[in-house]
């Protein structure tokens, strides 16, 4: 019997190698491992406004994994959301983007998927509030919200909204946890992911092709620096896609429509403004310069729209509990920001985020100490 | 019982500057390696978060990144005469904790020793003939500088160090240290900008004739990217360096430099809070097998691996050597054996000089923000007529203004009360000050053993130090005070007063850190513990990598020759000794 197996493995091995190959490629373009652990046995919580998920087991182990799962099993929860036996995934799960992937594409990821370790480790996934703790109400948000889209137009489309599944983060929901459409900018777990369109004040419209391909490589380029769940993601995923594939990604985002933009500025004389250019003097400008400029090392915040989003919930968040840049074997440094929650209280932190907000050509709106108080209970 | 673990390729001792550079150069070359450090992890943004790094009471004062005494103390006295006592405090010097090592406190001057110096027996009796360092037991470092200029030149680069070449292959460069051996390159990054003080020093000391040139600096004049990717940041001159932890990347550590590669590689594993209490060497005590540590938890382990490579500070080098009985313990008395002999230290005084009208603005400082001259360092200077061989850089660099430390006052000046106070803000934006940073040359009877008497909590002997500043060094110290002295008088300051050092070396007042020897580098097995490539002659698989290489101690800062002989070691075993495992040299 063992010397038929090693038989079978080895006329299976060649074709097989090839296909996961091609597999852990698909692996790393939707970054699995970003939600379901390095060693893909799942147990990685999500915080979501409709309660606690934890990430399930997606390793071949047979009582806790997927390892029962046929190709067509697979396929089908990846692309409808269907698991077997009936089960209606979360769109946590973002099958309503794996939607656009290739049959080939996902047969590929399964046969690596067979190919990695199998971890006994059992979960369980559904930990929401009630109602949101109802599967089968999964199938009227099917119905309203899950609309398979057209076939992508481009390698960059079929990256950006099918594996990649970018608008998971960087497209805003509605109440009902949908996309609204566009990549203009989302919160998720306590981080603003965002906007990734053309738009002058919150946008993309300073990088240049080169500089987002650069940035998704090596998780910075001159104007930003990845972290928090993007750094996550540069690690896991796009630093090891190909280049053909980033300069994709690339070509599609730069030709996004603008979005509406930040929503507007504060004047220099505002007491807000004069409050936080006191506070950054102090706290901020020994590295990011009193241009905002920054340096080799530490990003700058003139220009960089991380700063200027909508919404201020992640520049809240790194001062007030600092975060760790991407480290990547092109740009190891992986500096990090210490967070100067324990110093500055809300309102310092709302005035210097204003100010940081309004200086140097940036504009967008004034930040509220509530907003501030708020990441400060949730600190993760 | 100790618990047994799977076997290593290498197993490092101690996770600071040499440790890193190592596990970094050995796993580069395939191998599998294992640091065992007995401090805690630290990190950039945790550890060293910059909006309380500049607390001077936590770090300076009550001394917060070293080493405690608690944790291992050491006896001293000044000669064999006196029965040794533990130090109850660091005084003297401060040895460092935790991953980074003392590399993470310093203030990052960064100097290459001298030709001269690694063949300064050979060189001196040349000069001088043999008699003038009698009663010296100076000895060659078996490495010839053409041999290791590269090993500092790796270093430098893997630092950023900002400084101005004096020497570019054997072509003198205006600006910089006209005395320094030929270098292969420039320094990575331009000198720091100078402040008001190290710019007066060097325009007074060129109008004398000297040569003063920006002191190299492991904090960073401008941004930069090492040769392995890792991105530092500009120095902001804040003046909390020495004793502090750079909160903003840009002081040269094992942190700001390697660990960012080096946590990531698969064939890499440190264990933080784990002391190892020996090396275990085979039954007839030719080859170390393991070594045995213990970790917080108190639980014991072993730890087998092909190779042992102990990294940790000069001083627990030694007495870690001594501890697992590789080598054999130096007498004074005989002058036989190896392990203790040729302990060093530095010998050292100062100049200040008080002024009317002038504002240093000292609170724009760096650890490295300076100027020195080498002019009556090393055998710079004809000692044909004096009565001592060695001498001093004459550094002026403001490494701070901190508030609490930084108090000048000049003399007469009462200790406390309200003339106190009015002095010390007098003095305090009005003074500066330079001073000798002098050679520190064996004798026999200044050595390392472990203590008869005293141990650590683990019940080992503590290490003994008997040190005393022997006359040659004595005699150099005051003649260098002189030349301050005589420096100081055309800066035309109200007051100048310059200190001499006395003998009766006091382990109390801070003096330096710069301990060395004791494991020392050679080419005679009968007077160094260790060959040419930091191996040791009598266990073939331990290399001892430090400062307590170091034959004699020069009038420089030691860590650039400290990595230097980092990479030179790492290069020894990767490209020599995996090869064919066993002596590199054979005596």
């Amino acid at each position: 019997m063992r010397y038929l197996i090693i038989a079978a493995a080895l006329i299976a091995t060649p074709a097989l190698a090839a296909n996961t190959d091609a597999g852990k490629y698909q692996a790393v373009l939707g970054d699995c491992a970003g939600c379901h652990g390095k060693t893909l046995a799942g147990g990685v919580v999500l915080q979501t406004p409709f309660g606690k998920m934890v990430t399930p087991n997606i390793t071949p182990d047979k009582d806790t994994g997927i390892g029962n799962y046929t190709a067509e099993d697979f396929r089908k929860a990846m692309k409808t959301g269907m698991a077997p036996g009936g089960k209606r995934l979360y769109p946590a799960m973002p099958y309503p983007y794996y939607a656009k992937m290739t049959d080939g594409d996902v047969d590929a990821l399964f046969a690596y998927l067979r190919t990695v370790k199998p971890v006994k480790n059992s979960v369980v996934v559904n930990q929401l509030r009630f109602p949101f703790n109802m599967r089968i109400l999964m199938a009227g948000w099917n119905a309203l919200f899950f609309k398979p889209g057209a076939p992508a137009t481009s390698r960059g489309d079929y990256l950006v909204n099918g594996p990649a599944h970018c608008a998971a983060c960087h497209a805003p929901k509605n109440l009902f946890g949908a996309d609204k459409g566009g990549l203009t900018g989302g919160l998720l777990q306590g981080w603003y992911a965002p906007d990734l369109t053309g738009d002058k004040t919150s946008g993309l419209s300073k990088w240049s092709k080169a500089e987002l391909v650069e940035y998704l490589k090596t998780g910075r380029n001159a104007h930003s620096l990845a972290s928090g769940p993007m750094a996550e993601a540069v690690e896991n995923s796009t630093s090891q896609m190909t280049d053909a594939d980033l300069g994709a990604i690339a070509t599609y985002i730069k030709a996004l429509p603008p979005s509406g933009g930040s929503g507007g500025g504060v004047d220099k004389a505002d007491m807000q403004m004069q409050a936080g250019l006191r506070v950054y003097r102090i706290n901020c400008a020994a590295c990011h310069g009193m241009d905002g400029k920054g340096s080799a090392i530490f990003p700058p915040l003139a220009g960089n729209t991380n700063v200027t989003q909508a919404s201020a919930e992640t520049s809240a968040r790194m001062v007030v509990a600092g975060g760790k840049g991407a480290a990547t074997r092109a740009a190891p440094t992986g500096q990090a920001m210490p967070g100067f929650g324990w110093k500055l209280g809300d309102a310092e932190v709302a005035n210097v985020l204003t100010y940081i907000r309004n200086t140097w050509g940036n504009a967008a709106p004034a930040v509220d100490a509530g907003l501030v108080e708020r990441v400060r209970s949730t600190k993760q | 019982m100790a618990k047994l673990l799977p076997k290593r390729d290498a197993v490092i001792i101690g996770l600071g500057w040499t440790g890193s550079i190592l596990a970094q150069q050995l796993t580069e070359a395939g191998l599998n390696v294992v640091a065992i450090e007995r401090g805690p992890w630290r990190d950039t943004a945790t550890d060293f978060n910059i909006g309380y790094m500049q607390d001077e009471l936590r770090y300076a004062v009550r001394k917060d990144l070293f080493l405690k005494p608690s944790t291992e103390a050491m006896t001293m006295r000044n000669n064999a005469s006196q029965t040794a006592m533990p130090m109850r405090d660091y005084g003297s010097f401060l040895p460092g904790d935790g991953v980074g090592g003392a590399g993470v406190h310093w203030n990052g001057h960064t100097w290459r020793f001298w030709d001269s110096d690694f063949q300064i027996k050979s060189h001196l009796d040349h000069r001088y003939g043999a008699k003038k360092t009698a009663g010296l037991q100076l000895q060659d470092w078996g490495v010839t500088w053409n041999e290791i200029e590269h090993s500092f030149d790796q270093f430098e680069y893997l630092c950023g160090i900002s400084g101005k070449a004096g020497n570019l292959g054997g072509k003198i460069q205006p600006g910089g240290n006209p005395f320094e051996s030929p270098r292969s390159r420039e320094y990575p990054n331009p000198p720091m900008r100078m402040s008001y003080a190290p710019t007066l020093f060097a325009e007074t000391m060129r109008g004398q004739g000297y040569h003063p040139f920006p002191t190299p600096s492991a904090n960073l004049s401008q941004a930069y990217v090492n040769p392995l990717g890792v991105r530092m940041g500009q120095c902001t001159y804040c003046g909390f360096c020495e004793r502090f932890a750079c909160g903003n990347y840009s002081k040269a550590s094992a942190q700001t430099t390697i660990l960012p590669v080096l946590m990531k590689k698969p064939t890499f594993e440190v264990r933080t809070e784990c002391e190892v209490l020996k090396v275990n060497l085979t039954q007839d005590g030719k080859m170390a097998r393991s070594v045995t540590y213990i970790d917080k938890h108190g639980v014991e382990y072993e730890q087998p691996g092909e190779m042992v490579l102990i990294c940790a500070y000069a001083l627990m080098n030694v007495r870690m050597m001594l501890l697992s009985k590789i080598g054999t313990a130096y007498d004074p008395v005989t002058g036989k054996g190896t392990v203790g002999r040729n302990y060093c230290y530095q010998t050292s005084s100062a100049t200040r000089l008080f002024f009317e009208g002038k504002h240093f603005n000292p609170f724009i400082g760096a650890g490295t923000l300076g100027q020195t001259l080498d002019d009556f360092n090393g055998d710079a200077f004809d000692h044909g007529g004096l009565n001592f061989v060695g001498g001093a850089g004459i550094n002026c660099v403001v490494t701070n203004g901190r508030p609490i430390g930084n108090r000048p006052t000049p003399p007469g000046t009462p200790r406390w009360g309200a003339k106190w106070k009015q002095a010390t803000v007098d003095g305090y934006n009005s003074s500066m000050g330079f001073s000798a940073q002098g050679s520190s040359y064996p004798v026999r009877e200044n050595y390392l053993d472990l203590d008869p008497t005293y141990t650590d909590r683990h019940g080992r002997p503590l290490l003994r130090v008997t040190f005393d500043f022997p006359e040659n060094d004595l005699n150099m110290s005051h003649y260098l005070s002189d030349q301050m002295e005589r420096m100081a008088k055309p800066f035309g300051a109200r007051i100048a007063v310059t200190s001499r050092i006395k003998k009766g070396w006091d382990s109390v007042p801070y003096q330096s850190t710069h301990n060395t020897g004791g494991a020392v580098m050679g080419n005679d097995p009968r007077t160094s513990a260790l060959n040419k490539y930091l191996q040791s002659w009598d266990v073939p698989n331990v290399f001892v990598v430090g400062a307590s290489a170091f034959a004699h101690n020069a009038g420089m800062n030691p860590t650039g020759t400290v990595g230097a002989l980092a990479f030179w070691a790492a290069e020894a075993i990767t490209t020599k000794y995996i090869k064919n495992p066993g002596a590199l040299v054979h005596a």
